[in-house]
């Protein structure tokens, strides 16, 4: 049975269509990513499935009962908001306990349960203090205990690590699969950072357009983007593109980047004719001095963490990159060399629909 | 570190002490006044010395007015309690009716909901007189001519719209994810109101209350119209003051600074209160 479930939710403000038929289940103690740009409705859609926000229509099923007309403190779940949102007049030990209050928990449970979370987040030093006190690290903690204290079934997180700085985040997406994993409840987890997503989740549901245009394991979000927009959102250095046809000659086939002739896996014959975008990972194009490949020079070179990224440009005229590990032979700038590309990290997608072609 | 030059701690002194000078001069002026008997006020040249007599303030308490016509009956200390009854009762039916509609008007969104809450402020874009006289004849039918709760409801019209669109105001500035996540948390609807909307927007309700306290006070025209003489405030009962034989100016200047007095001590005790700043830091600006 689902933990949870939106069936065919749409939401519109007048005429404005901000998503339409969403359709999405999590099975119990799942993290499930939503991804999506600003703007898409991420935000809308946590605060539906917590009841603070009508739907225009369809539903959202808990434990398999539709919620409609449940009425959000009915709905056992855990909220942490993008901005907080910490009671300002309350300490942080009080905004912890809220939710255990609201349950009408014995006051020695309230007690212990706010010092598991403080211990667990970290905080308990704090808890004396106000909302105004803490810095933007120990709010997002406190916010996040208190969605935590009643260890609901569900869990909503709205971009918790929105507004805190580089380091913290970094130390969180360390920590927070570990503990999320340990509440053993369903997660939707709200983020517009493509890193985070890959890190949390059992499954990505990409928000693009209004709708989910692929829902799936990280590794098949990366390897396998259904849409060239989901190739396009996942991957630093993003992924390489350029607009293309499919020919065939004989039994192979080839795309033409700018006047030169690649050869692609003779399985994409069947798209003869086809406009593309051809699209390959950076770390899947290999550089080599061989009589085969793409003609390239190298433009610049930028070391980027434990890779080097190296902006090469076709003798056509397409700029592209290639990621390589730094132990591997990094060209210089200026070098002439020949380009191929891995079957694994290419892709073509139609250019009129944006979706992927079978190769 | 101190960047003013003592030029400029000078000047800035200066410019305080003519603001300062400015605003509390009829204020010492009254209060100079309300111990000086009516002959000592009103002598040419108008001294600055006199000897101080409490014999203004004994005659309002006492009630008896003694002027150069003879012995007067004064209701002065009883004007001072209607205008104490009729305005606290008036904010506290203001504030009962009004915090809730204002919290209706900031967060709900209901047909005609602006209609009804620009209406209810346009009733003090009115003249009052042009209400009184209608309204005169249905209190004169309805029973409700100088009685408290006639005067009561028509302070409505004072307190209502002030209090209703300042704290509709202070609502629209709490951020609703604050009551979203006490909602979630497990709380209803009224606990969320009662238990965040209320304290957060108190500074703003505190500031209301206070402004509808001193314009209720200040009122004169539904008083003196609606209410005769055991129901008045201090404002209508000022003209007392007006007798045959001469203006009482000892006496007024000691009914003003009697009637200061309440509202002075609210404003002091609200000052804590409208402080603002309270939700600052609770969510990210």
């Amino acid at each position: 049975m689902n933990q949870l479930a939106i069936r065919s939710l749409s939401k519109s403000f007048g005429a404005f269509k901000v998503f339409e038929g969403l359709n999405l289940a999590a099975d119990s103690g799942e993290i499930v990513v939503i991804f999506g740009g600003s703007g898409t409705g991420k935000t809308i859609l946590l605060r539906m499935i917590a009841g603070v926000e009508e739907p225009t229509s369809g539903h959202v099923e808990i434990a398999g009962e539709n919620a409609t007309d449940v009425a959000p403190e009915h709905r056992g779940i855990g909220m942490a908001f993008q901005n907080f949102a910490l009671f300002p007049h309350m300490s942080a030990s009080e905004n912890i306990a809220a939710p255990l209050r609201a349950a009408r928990a014995a006051e020695a449970e309230v007690e212990s349960g706010v010092s598991r979370v403080a211990r667990l987040l970290k905080i308990d030093h704090v808890l004396g203090h106000t909302p105004r006190e803490l810095s933007n690290g120990q709010k997002q903690r406190t916010a996040l205990a208190r969605a935590l204290a009643a260890e609901p079934k569900i869990l909503l997180l709205d971009d918790p690590l929105r507004n805190v700085d580089a380091k913290l985040r970094f130390e969180m997406r360390l920590e927070l699969p570990r503990l999320l994993r340990q509440s053993g409840a369903t997660v939707l987890y709200v983020t517009q950072d493509y890193k985070e997503a890959m890190a949390l989740a059992d499954r990505i549901a990409v928000l693009s357009g209004g709708k989910f245009v692929q829902v799936a394991a990280p590794e098949d979000i990366y390897m396998a983007p259904a849409t060239l927009t989901v190739a396009k959102l996942f991957g630093d250095p993003s992924i390489n593109m350029v607009e293309t046809t499919v020919r065939t000659a004989g039994k192979s086939a080839t795309v033409d980047i700018l006047g030169e002739s690649v050869e692609i896996p003779a399985s994409y014959a069947a798209y003869a004719g086809r406009k593309v975008a051809f699209c390959v990972r950076p770390e899947a194009v290999s550089l080599a001095h061989k009589s085969d490949g793409l003609h390239c020079e190298v433009q610049a070179v930028t070391p980027l963490n434990e890779r080097v990224v190296l902006l090469l440009k076709s003798t056509g005229g397409w700029e592209f990159l290639s990621s390589l590990p730094s132990s591997a032979a990094i060209p210089t700038t200026g070098e002439k060399l020949r380009a191929s590309f891995a079957s694994k990290g290419t892709h073509l997608f139609d250019l009129e629909t944006g979706e992927r072609l079978d190769g | 570190m101190d960047h003013t030059s003592p030029l400029e701690k000078l000047i800035r002194a200066a410019l305080l002490a003519i603001v300062i000078i400015f605003f509390m001069f009829p204020i010492a002026w009254i209060v100079l006044m309300s111990f000086q008997t009516n002959e000592s006020i009103l002598r040419i040249p108008p001294s600055l010395i006199f000897t101080p007599t409490i014999e203004n303030y004994v005659a309002l308490i006492t009630g008896e007015m003694r002027t150069a016509a003879g012995s007067l009956k004064l209701d002065f200390m009883r004007n001072l309690w209607n205008s104490v009854l009729l305005s606290s009762a008036s904010v506290a039916v203001s504030l009962l009716l009004g915090v809730p509609a204002a919290y209706a008007f900031a967060r709900f969104k209901f047909r005609l909901g602006e209609d009804i809450a620009f209406t209810l402020l346009s009733f003090r874009f009115a003249p009052p007189l042009l209400v009184l006289l209608p309204l005169s004849l249905y209190f004169k039918t309805l029973g409700l001519t100088n009685t408290y709760i006639g005067l009561i409801w028509v302070y409505q019209l004072i307190c209502l719209p002030l209090i209703l669109w300042i704290v509709r105001g202070y609502f629209e500035d709490l951020s609703p994810d604050i009551e979203h996540a006490h909602r979630i948390a497990g709380y209803n609807w009224f606990q969320t109101f009662w238990k965040i909307a209320i304290p957060l927007a108190l500074p703003g309700i505190a500031a209301a209350g206070l402004l509808a306290f001193i314009f209720a006070w200040n009122n004169f025209v539904f008083a003196l119209v609606l209410a005769s003489a055991d129901k008045q405030p201090v404002t209508v009962g000022a003209l007392a003051f007006v007798t045959a034989s001469g203006i009482q100016y000892g006496q007024i200047a000691a009914a003003i600074i009697f009637s200061i007095i309440p509202t002075f001590v609210l404003a002091m005790f609200a000052q804590r209160y409208l402080v603002e700043g309270l939700s600052l830091g609770a969510v990210k600006g």
